[in-house]
């Protein structure tokens, strides 16, 4: 069953260049069929992620995942592509550890190349007191068996000598936090690896479909509504990014959710210059270099709800000036392009991965900043959680019910909806 | 860009005011002591994509909360009125 199309290897290289037969496509089209086991709402990295897991961990196979425009169009295509973990609160910790180890194995499990880049990544400090705050991380890092090291300002120019150390510095650089396992992954070919293995493991792969209401009987989900036609289900999975309000709306459920617009910004190519991942500490702002030589960064949302897509130009000019205030020989470099996608923005910046009130529903999302990094965990977790018809235990502390019992999760601990600060 | 047209100082960039939320929402009465209610207050959003009747503060001009009509899939600005006039909760 497994792999339905070719394995890739040098040998099927060498024999599809001699015999220049074309490749088969990596997943298949089907026709949806009636009813399924198990229909994952959404296409993004977390949906086929947790389709491959099923059919993978659990021998679930009878899935179909429902995307309503094209594998890869959503924020699994748009984001900054950094995966880390470096998370202080119990939870987060070995959550997003648990993330970064399936990583590290992803391209020999998917037989697919994703290009995972451990370059490491350095969290700057610029006052005592942040850089206490990161050794008191590191340290809880290094106590459940996580890579950190504490980095003065001597080791911080020596590894990025670019960064502006002058007096003139508008925040000074005190020293950082370097967890070397962190790094980057090809965003894309994340979804298309999860999208060929999960098909060749007997998944249909629904795309240009789009979910507009559910089947109920009761309080219980049976099925989903699409633009093909109804479908029936076993279980119904959500997994839609910033797009969960909308699909709970049709339940009939609210949920602690804000959809809002992240911008993502590359520059033309230049020479390899940047060799890490860096994150300003002065500002929510963070810079990498690609394969191809643009200079890939981001920051904060734009800070108000939206679905549109669209970028408001004043966060272009403020994230350049992150940029430049932290690396000022960049200054004259052009923007290549800039883009947003819609994430959900949760009151304690956590995300949901949990039953919900309604019989044989499912939900993963308010993903904030960090879906990205957490696909591989959120595709097993969730797995799990549908097959068991129970949380996985790295995920009881996401439940939609924590803000009503008082246990928010807030890693930054800014309080209540961290964006309105 | 976003631009919001205000009752007292004429239409100016979004850049200018303070984006406040949901402005359907009914604070429960004071002295409530169903949590429920509260949480539903302070938690719950319908977060639609389409029409939203919102606050935003001018934070940055006359310093007025007001109640702005903006659809969210579009950004386009149906109405803005100041709160205090009512239309907001
Ligand atoms: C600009 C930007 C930068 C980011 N940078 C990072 C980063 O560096 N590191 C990190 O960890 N995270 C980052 N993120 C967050 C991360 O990208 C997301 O949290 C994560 O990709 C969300 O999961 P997903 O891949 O499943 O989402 P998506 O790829 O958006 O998948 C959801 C899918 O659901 C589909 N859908 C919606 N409604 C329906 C419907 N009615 N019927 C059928 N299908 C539907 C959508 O079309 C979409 O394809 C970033 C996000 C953005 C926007
Ligand atoms: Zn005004």
């Amino acid at each position: 069953m497994r792999f339905l199309g070719t394995r890739y290897s040098a040998a099927a290289l060498v024999r599809h260049a001699l015999s220049g037969a074309a490749w088969p496509p990596a997943w298949r089209s089907p026709q949806p069929k009636s009813s399924y086991d198990v229909i994952i709402i959404g296409g993004g990295g977390h949906g086929l992620a947790t389709a491959y897991y099923l059919a993978a961990n659990h021998g679930v196979t009878n899935v179909a995942v429902i995307e309503r425009a094209y594998i890869g169009s959503g924020n699994v295509g748009r984001n900054t592509t950094l995966v880390r973990s470096n998370y202080l609160l119990a939870g987060n910790t070995q959550f997003f550890e648990y993330s970064l180890k399936l990583w590290e194995g992803l391209s020999q499990e998917l037989n697919y190349n994703v290009m995972l880049s451990q370059r490491g990544q350095v969290v700057l400090a610029h006052d005592p007191l942040q850089l206490d705050g990161l050794a008191r991380k590191g340290n809880i890092m290094r106590l459940n068996g996580i890579d950190a090291e504490l980095l003065d300002r001597g080791e911080v120019m020596r590894m990025l000598p670019y960064l502006d150390y002058s007096p003139r510095a508008r925040f000074p650089i005190l020293g950082g936090m370097l967890q070397r396992r962190a790094g980057t992954v090809r965003h894309d070919a994340v979804a298309w690896g999860y999208a060929r293995a999960a098909s060749g493991f007997g998944v249909d792969i629904l795309e240009n479909c789009e979910v507009t209401g559910f089947e109920r009987n009761g309080s219980r989900v049976t099925g989903v509504k699409t633009s093909k036609g109804s479908i029936a289900a076993g279980r119904t999975a959500i997994c839609v990014a910033g797009h969960s309000s909308v699909l709970a709306a049709m339940a009939g459920l609210r949920l602690p959710i804000e959809s809002h617009l992240l911008q993502a910004f590359v520059t033309e190519p230049i020479k390899p210059f940047v060799d890490h991942v860096i994150s300003f500490g002065a500002e929510l702002f963070y810079i990498s270099q690609s394969d191809k030589g643009g200079l890939v960064f981001g920051g904060h949302i734009d800070g108000f709800n939206s679905y549109t897509q669209r970028g408001q130009f004043p966060r272009v000019q403020t994230v350049a000036e992150c940029a430049v205030a932290l690396m000022p020989s960049i200054s004259r470099l052009r923007l290549l392009r800039h883009w947003g996608g819609i994430q959900d923005m949760t009151p304690d910046g956590s995300p949901f991965i949990c039953r919900t009130p309604l019989e044989g529903l499912y939900f993963n999302g308010g993903w904030c900043y960090q879906g990205f990094k957490a696909t591989p965990a959120v595709g097993a977790c969730f797995a799990h959680t549908i097959a068991h018809e129970e949380e996985h235990p790295l995920v009881r502390h996401l439940s939609l019910e924590r803000f009503r019992q008082a246990n928010g999760h807030d890693e930054y601990g800014l309080g209540n909806w961290t964006y309105k600060q | 860009m976003l631009k919001i047209a205000c009752p007292g100082c004429g239409v100016r960039n979004y850049t200018e005011f303070r984006y406040a939320g949901d402005a359907n929402k009914v604070r429960p009465a004071h002295q409530v002591r169903d949590l429920g209610e509260w949480y539903d207050y302070v938690f719950l959003f319908d977060n639609p994509k389409g029409p939203h009747r919102e606050y935003w503060q001018h934070v940055l001009g006359c310093r007025q909360w007001l109640v702005v009509e903006r659809d969210t899939a579009t950004n386009t600005v149906q109405g803005t009125r100041f709160a205090r006039d009512g239309g907001g909760e």
